[in-house]
């Protein structure tokens, strides 16, 4: 079996799910005949037609709105972000309305936003975000960021069964650098469970999405260099999020680094370390750190981009200040 | 009293009977609005109280418009109790929800006619404005992928014109010809601003050209005008015609909720759109044309009071919603509620005495 990589296995789990259930469509920009400009949607509209491959005007906030009255009438859309920045142009719609519908309506809104997140592909600033602690501050919105392909299909058909909305934030970084065999005719991965990408004893890398990477590479490094023994956690989805993997790994190390793409300041490590504070502050050995990208908008040449988000150097040197803490 | 002469045809499409009960929806909505003013007044109601004192024609007009019988849905605006009632929300479950009781339809967590049921054909709205025509361009996407004859009906004011949802909805309910009609309910103002703030073009209904539907204006306090022009709508979009967008012409009589005075309004406007009154002007049309007579319409002002003095009596008997109850319904999955993991955490940890 020929190895898929995380573009393909993305199109695999959505492509499975509109032959299985046909109360699934997708809605976006540019996803009919273009496929998208990846080509996550590549084929789907000569398979399934223009009326489950909504080629949409470029109006996310309709995109979103007429998904979530489709979904409270039962079926089960997948939005399209063409990049993932321009889910702020659909924040109402998602924080206002899906997110709180169920609590304040009892309305069922069982939709997917998906779309090519973050950065290391010299995108600028519109082409490059990490929006999740947006929205993570938002009851009601699940929210994942699958690192490997397994996860990203595992993940995508996961998100497009649930009863809730869910965001997928998928990494164009990833699409095609990274593959794997998907031999598992059924794969689903549950929405929920973090996954140890390393097991490791000295201390634990906190992380998700793209970084997950970086951080297997630091750990790599480290055994070789220093002889440290480091666990990696990538906790594949952020809400709801898995206090029970992140307890029993900060408490199996007693040292922990939370590491993200996104900018430091508001950003998801420190809700993480707050957590941490609550259940494992009395098996910690040292202050939980982060590594985050620099608080600027992220810029597009090379020598600025690589200067403002982590690079596995800067996990290196933070590893090693906990380990020595 | 015997009609002075043979009563004349009903308007088309319309029953003697359709006519009466235009009437007593219309009522039913004054005088809710009228005891929950009082409610407010007493300290009963939680929040503010908004009127749609003078509209009633354009909500109970426009809501009779649709087919109950055939799943037709609608999304109302705050001003739009009419068109709820005509849907079958009840007084009960509005003064349930202006109280703030266990046993409103949203259990406590939202305010006045922010409820909805789908099986009844009405979706709450949300207080950011044009939202809804979105979301209701997905329940018409729905019936269009189902092939479904059934119709979405959704209300903006004056003020939502100029939201980007208003524009992206009703521009996506276009280009892919849903069965919808977006009513704009143009009273004047939106809280202070008046209409002349809020949009260069001549009349709201000019803007359907830019999203090339039809459009269509009416005199919103005539309820049997914007029945008709709201039906013919209705129809077309019923037929495979798509979109459409009615500019109903009104006024709104009262501040945007019972704390506004009005100091914004030019002096003399108000009284000038009492004169033409929609109750009175359908009560009037009803006798004169000999559609009813006034012994049958005193005994619907009855029934309506009656009907209400129940509801009152009944829901101020109820329950406030227990605390804990927030906590529960963020998913549809329990144990993932994130609210809960934070309060249910032991307050020591094992082995580690003083914390």
């Amino acid at each position: 079996m020929a190895p898929v990589t995380y573009l393909e296995a993305i199109r695999q789990g959505i492509w499975e799910e509109l032959e299985r259930d046909e109360r699934v469509f997708l809605i976006g920009e540019d996803i009919g005949a273009l496929g998208g400009p990846f080509r996550v949607t590549e084929g789907m509209s000569e398979r399934f037609g223009p009326e489950r491959i909504i080629d949409a005007p470029v109006s996310e906030q309709a995109i979103v709105g007429a998904a979530a009255g489709a979904a409270h009438m039962g079926l089960r859309p997948v939005c399209e972000m063409q990049f993932i920045d321009f889910i702020a142009c659909a924040y109402d719609m998602l924080t206002n309305y899906v997110a709180n519908a169920r609590y304040r309506a009892g309305l069922a809104t069982p939709l997917v936003v998906r779309g090519p997140s973050g950065g290391y592909v010299r995108g600028g600033p519109f082409h490059s975000q990490n929006p999740e602690a947006a929205f993570l501050h938002t009851p009601g919105l699940k929210i994942v960021a699958p690192a490997t392909p397994r996860d990203a299909k595992g993940l995508i058909k996961s998100a497009i069964r649930d009863d809730d909305p869910v965001l997928y934030f998928e990494h164009k970084y990833l699409y095609r650098r990274v593959k794997e065999e998907l031999p598992d005719p059924e794969l689903l991965v549950p929405i929920g469970p973090a996954r140890v990408a390393r097991e490791g004893a000295d201390l634990t890398v906190i992380t998700w999405s793209a970084l997950v990477w970086k951080a297997l590479e630091a750990a790599e490094r480290l055994e070789r260099e220093d002889g440290l023994s480091v666990e990696v956690l990538d906790l594949r989805t952020l809400a709801p999020m898995d206090d029970a993997a992140i307890a029993a790994s900060v408490r199996k190390t007693n040292r922990v680094l939370v590491a993200h793409e996104d900018t430091r300041t508001g950003g998801v490590a420190g809700e993480i370390i707050a957590r941490i504070n609550q259940t494992s502050f009395e098996w910690l050995d040292a202050p939980a750190r982060r590594v985050a990208a620099h608080d600027v908008p992220l810029p597009f040449a090379p020598a600025l981009e690589d200067y403002v988000l982590p690079q596995t150097d800067d996990l290196v040197a933070a590893c090693r200040a906990l380990a020595a803490y | 009293m015997t009609p002075a002469r043979p009563a004349a045809p009903p308007p088309e499409g319309l029953t003697t009977a359709g006519l009466v009960e235009l009437y007593y929806w219309m009522r039913l909505t004054r005088s809710l609005e009228e005891r929950l003013v009082s409610l407010h007044r007493q300290g009963r109601v939680v929040g503010g109280v908004f009127r749609s004192l003078g509209q009633e024609a354009d909500a109970v007009g426009s809501a009779f418009a649709l087919d109950r019988t055939r799943g037709d849905i609608l999304a109302p605006l705050i001003r739009n109790l009419g068109s709820m009632l005509v849907q079958g929300a009840t007084p009960l479950e509005v003064l349930r929800q202006y109280t703030a009781r266990a046993t409103s339809p949203t259990r406590g967590r939202e305010l006045n006619i922010h409820f909805n049921d789908l099986s009844r054909g009405f979706l709450g709205q949300v207080s950011p404005l044009g939202v809804m025509v979105p979301v209701m361009a997905g329940v018409a996407l729905y019936f269009k992928l189902t092939r479904q004859p059934r119709v979405g009906l959704v209300y903006v004011g004056d003020g939502a014109t100029s939201t980007g949802a208003f524009h992206e909805g009703l521009n996506f309910a276009a280009v892919q010809r849903l069965p919808l009609v977006v009513i704009c309910e143009n009273n004047g103002y939106a809280y202070s601003t008046p209409t002349r703030l809020q949009t260069a073009v001549r009349e709201l209904v000019d803007k359907a050209a830019g999203y090339g539907v039809p459009g269509v204006r009416a005199d919103g306090n005539d309820v049997v005008a914007t029945y008709q022009a709201t039906r013919a709508a209705v129809e077309r979009a019923r037929a495979g015609g798509g979109t459409t967008l009615i500019e109903l012409v009104t006024y709104r009589r009262k501040g945007h909720a019972e704390h506004d005075d009005q100091r914004y309004v030019p002096p003399g406007e108000i009284e000038a759109w009492e004169k033409d009154d929609p109750i009175e002007r359908h009560r009037r049309a009803l006798l004169t044309e000999g559609w009813a007579g006034e012994a049958e319409l005193e005994a619907v002002d009855r029934r309506v009071e009656t009907e209400l003095d129940d509801a009152v009596r009944r829901c101020l008997e109820e329950p406030e919603p227990e605390a804990r109850s927030a906590l529960e319904g963020v998913y549809a999955d329990p144990p993932t509620a994130p609210v809960e993991w934070y309060r249910t955490l032991p307050p020591s940890l094992p082995g580690k005495a003083g914390h």
